[in-house]
């Protein structure tokens, strides 16, 4: 029995894995699947089908996904997750997904940071897509009896000593009763968005708090420093919402007014990729030319260029999101953009077979540091989701115990404990901001660690979020040197001598931090 | 505007109007923005369930002003200066504006809504399995809907909407069983009322569904087969 905690694409992904090795799990969440942040995600999954007749291979995703990363991922983790691509969208496409086809083969399109059409999709809803066959491919598993549901349950504690993980307990937040597991578990529990509160492009229920508890108990962190601020987000109530890179994949532009006339200062900057760029680059560029004295400081995606085919069959769900929440229709409208974060290259360190720190603890998805290097490129993140959830399930070696035992009722005290105040949270938020922000400085990174130390944090998982924030805050003071989403002022240059892991670890109440050795690419891959 | 929030501490304590006092700050802002920052204020946070904040999750699904809504896809711009807030009816409650909809889940177990082989996967079938694969699982059809009832065996469309996935994409010599399935727990209790395609959040194209599913399991035309 393996104890899965998340259940979204990673989670589901290693439960069917599991399943088909004979292996039960119990696939806990707080919400059920249907509401993970997985669904959320639109433009597509990469994989190397070479079905645009360019040529396209493995290899070419490896390099592209390695380059992207600016060099900071583990070469063999990015091996084995770009060779296994194909099968994996094949696969998905034999469980039902529909991926758009044309004469039988899948098309893919064109995404960031990549020169061939690499991207297969499902209009621009392919997270949703892809989340409604892989639910109902668990489905199958649950009824065999390989798959146990767990849907309304929180993960309040972790049983570890001396670097081993014993069990999780859960909290029955419909009963208000508290429960037990066994090891080993595995965390699929997404991003750390609950350390940006409102200012993230993810779902409300990735806290991160479990990644924090973790760490809190002592599974290290890997490049924590390491945020992607997606380049096209717009604002709407309680959070940002993302403006698919697809928009660009398939001829959206971005420009700045300067000198009262349209610059498309991306085509003019970078001639290859022009709007393609890495997200890191496009976000980058656009705060650089929202600073010049002769643009105006909006960005605006112009997708008035786009067919009406296009509108109606591959991105109609945009158009939709676009007109309901800004009342602006992108066919006739430029819209204004700007960066907004979106995904956490950095979280719990794992090694190739996605074990932490911990034995017994493992973690795959986002809430994962792996694959993605120093920014993540778009069509990846699904990709490594499932990838790295059916990794999971080749190394997560079957544990002890079945059902989950029911320890008792919730008391007030446990509960408490469990709350993060809205006003800390947002304080935390602003203190992170200052110096996390696309362009960084040892000063303004010093400041928010002086800011750190004069925020009281009340309960327990304050604490473990503060120390996630603080361990953010001393990788990107000591990573002195420009690298992917980690940009540095006083440092512009990228330095070999930071081709290495950020690693945090939570001892005796202080971050610590180290940098470790990025492994060298074994020969036989 | 005032928020009037039908409130219950848990499933067994009485439900209580209860009423709070919100001023709009953007016309961005919605139900769910409302509750967000009460809960930010008051002393004992109104219980709800909330993800993606963007209409693609349906955790937010409750009854607003009568009707089944989402809570971040209801602008205060468009309501009055009293908003009504309740829970769904059609199933248990577990506290405030939060119910607990795993009957779902195991209507869709019942259906045994999953592939035993392959997908056809064609372009042809590929329109209905996309459209049916947008279902949020809100259970917004199901609250009014004249023929659902949680202890029978009709599903509505929360499960015939995924079911219709399914049928499209079964190749033909395994349809027999689900085309069973779909006539005992959707065809035969849908009254075509067709009330839930009017406030279905996804908007989804509920009739074209059902008119391809209905062929495939009732009438046996496998449009598009062979």
């Amino acid at each position: 029995m393996v104890n899965i905690i998340g259940a979204g694409l990673a989670g589901l992904s290693a439960a069917i894995a599991l399943a088909e090795r004979g292996i039960e799990s119990n696939l806990i969440s707080q919400q059920p699947s249907e509401r993970a942040q997985s669904v959320l995600a639109e433009g597509g999954i990469n994989a190397a089908l070479d079905t645009m007749g360019e040529g396209d291979a493995w290899q070419e995703h490896y390099a592209d996904t390695m380059r992207g990363g600016c060099d900071l991922a583990d070469p063999n983790a990015v091996a084995g997750l770009t060779s296994h691509a194909p099968e994996i969208v094949r696969r998905l496409a034999s469980l039902g997904v529909p991926f758009q086809r044309e004469g039988g083969r899948i098309v893919q399109r064109n995404f960031g940071g990549q020169k061939k059409k690499r991207t297969a999709y499902a209009q621009s809803s392919t997270g949703k897509a892809l989340m409604t066959a892989l639910i109902d491919e668990a489905r199958k598993y649950e009824a065999a009896g390989f798959i146990h549901r767990y849907a309304h349950h929180e993960l309040i504690g972790l049983e570890i000593e001396n670097g081993t993980c014993y069990g999780a307990k859960l909290w029955d937040t419909y009963a208000d009763a508290v429960l037990r597991c066994g090891a080993p578990v595995v965390l699929a529990c997404g991003g750390l968005n609950g350390l940006f509160p409102g200012l993230t492009t993810g779902a409300v229920y990735n806290t991160g708090g479990a990644a924090a508890l973790a760490f809190a108990k002592g599974a290290a962190l890997a490049n924590p420093e390491m945020i992607q601020y997606h380049p096209t987000t717009v604002r709407i109530s309680g959070k940002r919402m993302l403006v698919s890179e697809a928009a660009r994949g398939e001829g959206g532009r971005l420009y700045v007014i300067r000198s009262g006339k349209p610059w498309y200062f991306m085509e003019e900057l970078y001639p290859e990729l022009g709007n393609l760029m890495p997200r890191d680059v496009v976000s980058r560029a656009m705060t650089q030319v929202c600073a010049r004295e002769d643009c105006e400081a909006q960005v605006y995606l112009d997708m008035t260029c786009l067919s009406a085919e296009t509108w109606a069959n591959k991105l109609p769900d945009l158009r939709a999101e676009l007109l309901r929440y800004l009342a602006l229709d992108p066919k006739t409208q430029p819209i204004p953009v700007s960066p907004g974060i979106h995904f956490f290259m950095g979280g719990l360190s794992v090694d190739e077979r996605h074990g932490t720190s911990v034995s017994g603890l493992y973690a795959a998805g986002e809430c994962a540091c792996q694959y993605h290097g120093a920014n993540r490129l778009g069509g990846n993140s699904m990709l490594a989701a499932i990838y790295g959830g059916s990794v999971v399930a080749e190394n997560a070696a079957a544990g002890q115990g079945g059902e989950l035992e029911t320890l008792g009722a919730i008391t007030a005290e446990e509960k408490a404990e469990l709350a993060v105040s809205p006003a800390f949270a947002n304080r935390l938020r602003d203190i992170l901001l200052g110096g996390l922000g696309i362009v960084r400085d040892a000063s303004g990174i010093e400041r928010a660690l002086q800011a750190m130390d004069k925020l009281p944090s009340k309960t327990t998982a304050e604490r473990n979020r503060a120390s996630v924030g603080r361990a953010m805050l001393l990788g990107a003071l000591a990573r002195k040197e420009s690298r992917g989403a980690h940009w540095r002022s006083d440092f512009p240059q990228r330095d070999e001598a930071f081709r290495k892991t950020t690693v945090a670890t939570y001892t005796n109440g202080a971050v610590e931090l180290a940098f470790q050795a990025i492994p060298e690419r074994r020969a036989e891959l | 505007m005032t928020l009037k929030i039908l409130r219950r501490k848990n499933k067994a304590a009485q439900p209580e109007w209860k009423l709070y006092e919100f001023q709009p700050e953007s016309e961005k802002d919605t139900v769910a923005t409302a509750l967000t920052k009460l809960n930010e204020i008051i002393d004992d946070p109104i219980r709800w369930e909330c993800s993606c904040l963007q209409k693609k999750c349906g955790a937010c699904a409750m009854v607003i002003d009568g009707v089944p809504r989402l809570a971040c896809d209801t602008f205060l711009r468009d309501c009055g200066p009293t908003v009504r807030l309740e829970p769904l009816k059609k199933f248990p409650v577990v506290a405030d504006l939060i119910v607990d909809r795993g009957v779902m889940r195991e209507n869709l177990q019942t259906l045994r809504l999953w592939f035993e082989g392959e997908a056809r996967g064609s372009e042809k079938t590929d329109g209905l399995a996309y459209e049916a694969s947008r279902c949020l699982q809100c259970g917004c059809c199901l609250e009014v809907c004249p023929n659902y009832m949680a202890d029978g065996p009709f599903t509505g469309m929360a499960g015939g909407v995924p079911m219709a996935r399914l049928l499209a994409e079964l190749p033909q010599a395994q349809c027999e069983e689900a085309a069973r399935l779909y006539r005992e727990h959707v065809f035969e209790g849908c009254g075509k009322s067709l009330a839930c395609r009017n406030v279905c959040p996804a908007g989804l194209d509920i009739d074209g569904l059902l008119v391809n599913s209905n062929a495939a399991a009732v009438w046996k035309r496998y449009f598009g087969r062979g």
